[in-house]
């Protein structure tokens, strides 16, 4: 606002309650940019299906699907079947530090 | 046509600049040329975007106009005439409502004759002489009352004792803070302890008592000798001034745990309070002195009539500015009554109901009845329950369902609503019968003062914001303990 000056706390919380209903739907590459400009949750790195990243370009987009396995057993409210690293089988993951780089030394795990 | 209209508010000047108080919303803005203009436009009457741009094109470029528009229409102090305003909903508080304090009568008796007294002048509520219940509080319904108060309040507890007169039953007083402290800790709540007393019972023993358990003391006073013995007498008639004067010196210089302040009741015959405020701050010492005009039906002589509300608005208005020039150059200044307005102010308090009775406040009579508050604590027909069995929440809820400041149709067009909301049920009940009135007799008094605070909040925006954020501060410290 710039002719009107909020003095209480109340008008604070009014010109927040503006500002908070004019904000809009944000395209990622829009520069520069507007808060939110990350969507919460595993489509943030992971999932492929954007058709552009947040700054207009495509080349990382489409990952390994075998990234996800991560991604969403970790990071997000969708269920993914993985193994048992608490109990049954703890060092699943032990070989494959990155991902991207190293999703083939993902150990297979059998039940026993 | 779409034309603009003006909504709910009121435009007040201070330090040289116009502010908004918006209703119901109870923000405050300040205005600069091109906002008041508009505003200036639109209440003549309602006129579209163009016809305001047009009014107003000798003085501001069009786009300025349209963007002081736009940021009016924002924040609802103006609209279109084709879109009024959502009434806001009328919401009932989240139960059960914690109980934050609770006011203990621990006697219906009293030392003094004050001809004014509701409580046993002719507007009383509750027969203390022959009426079934006690006169004084039993202990046992003292620790049973402070099992309720710690059952139904949240992490921080405040109990405050009150009468008749308070100290005619000290020993129950003085057993009641060493049980509810225990309790307290086992609990692991705080709890803090006030009382009111007129001081003709002080004694050494007593102040010491008061000082170390840090309790907090409001002497009810009205001023100096010949103002006090006008009304606050003795059964005997004798004036209370000159027993009460030196126990209230040694009670202030013996108890420095908690401010002390002083509470004085208006009438037309002692309406001068300038004198009174400078002999109780100057001569006696109090920290605070809070003001409030008699509770009386109006056809008692000491009731303060239209004229009177006029004098007493004029003469508040003089010290409210002596509290300004104080507060701008963060000097004390015990003018109770602006700082407690400047506190809801700030914050924006927006009230369903006048207070906390009912809700966040009960009144326990000796009997160990609850009530709506100490004012209504005995009596059946506003009775809340027991200590024993707890609030009835069917009563309750019926009593908060019927007295919603969106019932009162009176105040629906009042813009001093949000910090009113009708004002004292007590106050109603004796003017007019009933609770649910709104007190239709003071609103002239009650815009005034309240666009007198709203001045004082603007000047001290704009000469001492920090006086106005240390309410942040203070509240922001009590959060803390919680």
């Amino acid at each position: 606002m710039t002719h009107l000056k909020a003095i209480n706390r109340k008008a604070n919380r009014v010109v927040e309650h503006v500002a908070e209903q004019k904000k809009d739907v944000v395209a990622l590459q829009r520069v520069p940019q507007l808060a939110p400009h990350f969507p919460i949750g595993c489509s943030l790195v992971f999932s492929p299906g954007w058709e552009a990243d947040q700054n207009g370009g495509t080349a990382g987009l489409c990952q390994p699907v075998e990234r996800d396995i991560f991604d969403c057993h970790i990071a997000c409210f969708w269920p993914a079947q993985v193994p048992d690293q608490l109990n049954h089988a703890p060092d699943w993951t032990a070989k494959c530090a990155s991902a991207q780089k190293d999703w083939r030394k993902l150990d297979l795990v059998f039940p026993g | 046509m779409m034309a603009l209209a003006r909504r709910e508010f009121h435009m007040f000047q201070a330090a040289g600049r116009d502010f908004l108080y918006l209703v119901p919303s109870a923000a405050v803005f300040a205005l600069d040329a091109p906002t008041s203009a508009v505003l200036g436009v639109v209440s003549k009457g309602p006129e579209s975007d163009e016809g305001v741009v047009t009014a107003l094109a000798d003085r501001f470029d069009a786009e300025t106009v349209r963007v002081a528009i736009s940021e009016l229409l924002d924040v609802r102090a103006i609209g279109y005439e084709h879109q009024p305003d959502e009434a806001p909903p009328r919401m009932l508080p989240m139960m059960p409502f914690p109980l934050n304090t609770m006011v203990m009568n621990v006697t219906n008796q009293c030392n003094l004759a004050c001809t004014y007294c509701y409580e046993y002048g002719e507007d009383k509520i509750v027969d203390t002489s022959n009426g079934k219940q006690s006169k004084f509080m039993a202990e046992s319904t003292a620790l049973e009352s402070v099992d309720f108060l710690l059952r139904e309040s949240g992490r921080v507890a405040h109990l405050t004792f009150f009468g008749g007169e308070t100290l005619l039953n000290f020993p129950v007083l003085k057993s009641t803070i060493a049980y509810a402290r225990r309790r307290a800790a086992e609990l692991d709540k705080e709890i803090d302890f006030s009382l009111t007393t007129n001081a003709t019972l002080l004694r050494p023993e007593i102040i010491e008592f008061l000082a170390e358990n840090r309790v907090g003391v409001t002497i009810s006073i009205d001023g100096p000798r010949n103002l006090q013995d006008k009304f606050r007498v003795f059964h005997n008639g004798a004036g209370s001034y000159d027993v009460a004067a030196p126990k209230i010196k040694e009670l202030l210089r013996v108890h420095r745990s908690r401010p002390i302040g002083a509470r004085v009741t208006l009438t037309s015959d002692t309406l001068d309070i300038t004198t009174i405020y400078r002999h109780l701050t100057e001569e006696l010492g109090f920290w605070e002195v809070g003001f409030a005009p008699v509770t009386t039906s109006p056809n008692q002589a000491y009731a303060i009539g239209e004229g009177g509300f006029d004098k007493m608005l004029g003469q508040f208005r003089a010290l409210a500015a002596e509290f300004l020039e104080h507060a701008a150059v963060n000097k004390h200044h015990g003018f109770s009554n602006v700082k407690d307005t400047l506190e809801e102010i700030h914050k924006g308090v927006s009230k369903a109901y006048p207070c906390g009775a009912g809700l966040g406040l009960l009144g326990v009579s000796t009997d160990g009845d609850v009530a709506l508050c100490h004012r209504f604590a005995g009596s059946d027909a506003h009775k809340m329950g027991t200590v024993k069995d707890g609030i009835d929440r069917g009563v309750q809820t019926a009593f908060l369902q019927q007295h919603h400041i969106a019932d009162k149709t009176d105040c629906s067009k009042c813009w001093a609503r949000p910090l009113c909301s009708g004002g004292c049920y007590h106050e109603a009940h004796v003017r007019y019968g009933t609770t649910q009135r709104p007190n239709l007799h003071y609103c002239e008094w009650i815009r005034g003062w309240t666009d007198t605070c709203l001045q004082i909040y603007g000047s001290l925006s704009e000469r001492n914001p920090d006086f106005l954020a240390r309410f942040d501060r203070e509240e922001a410290k009590a959060e803390a303990v919680l």
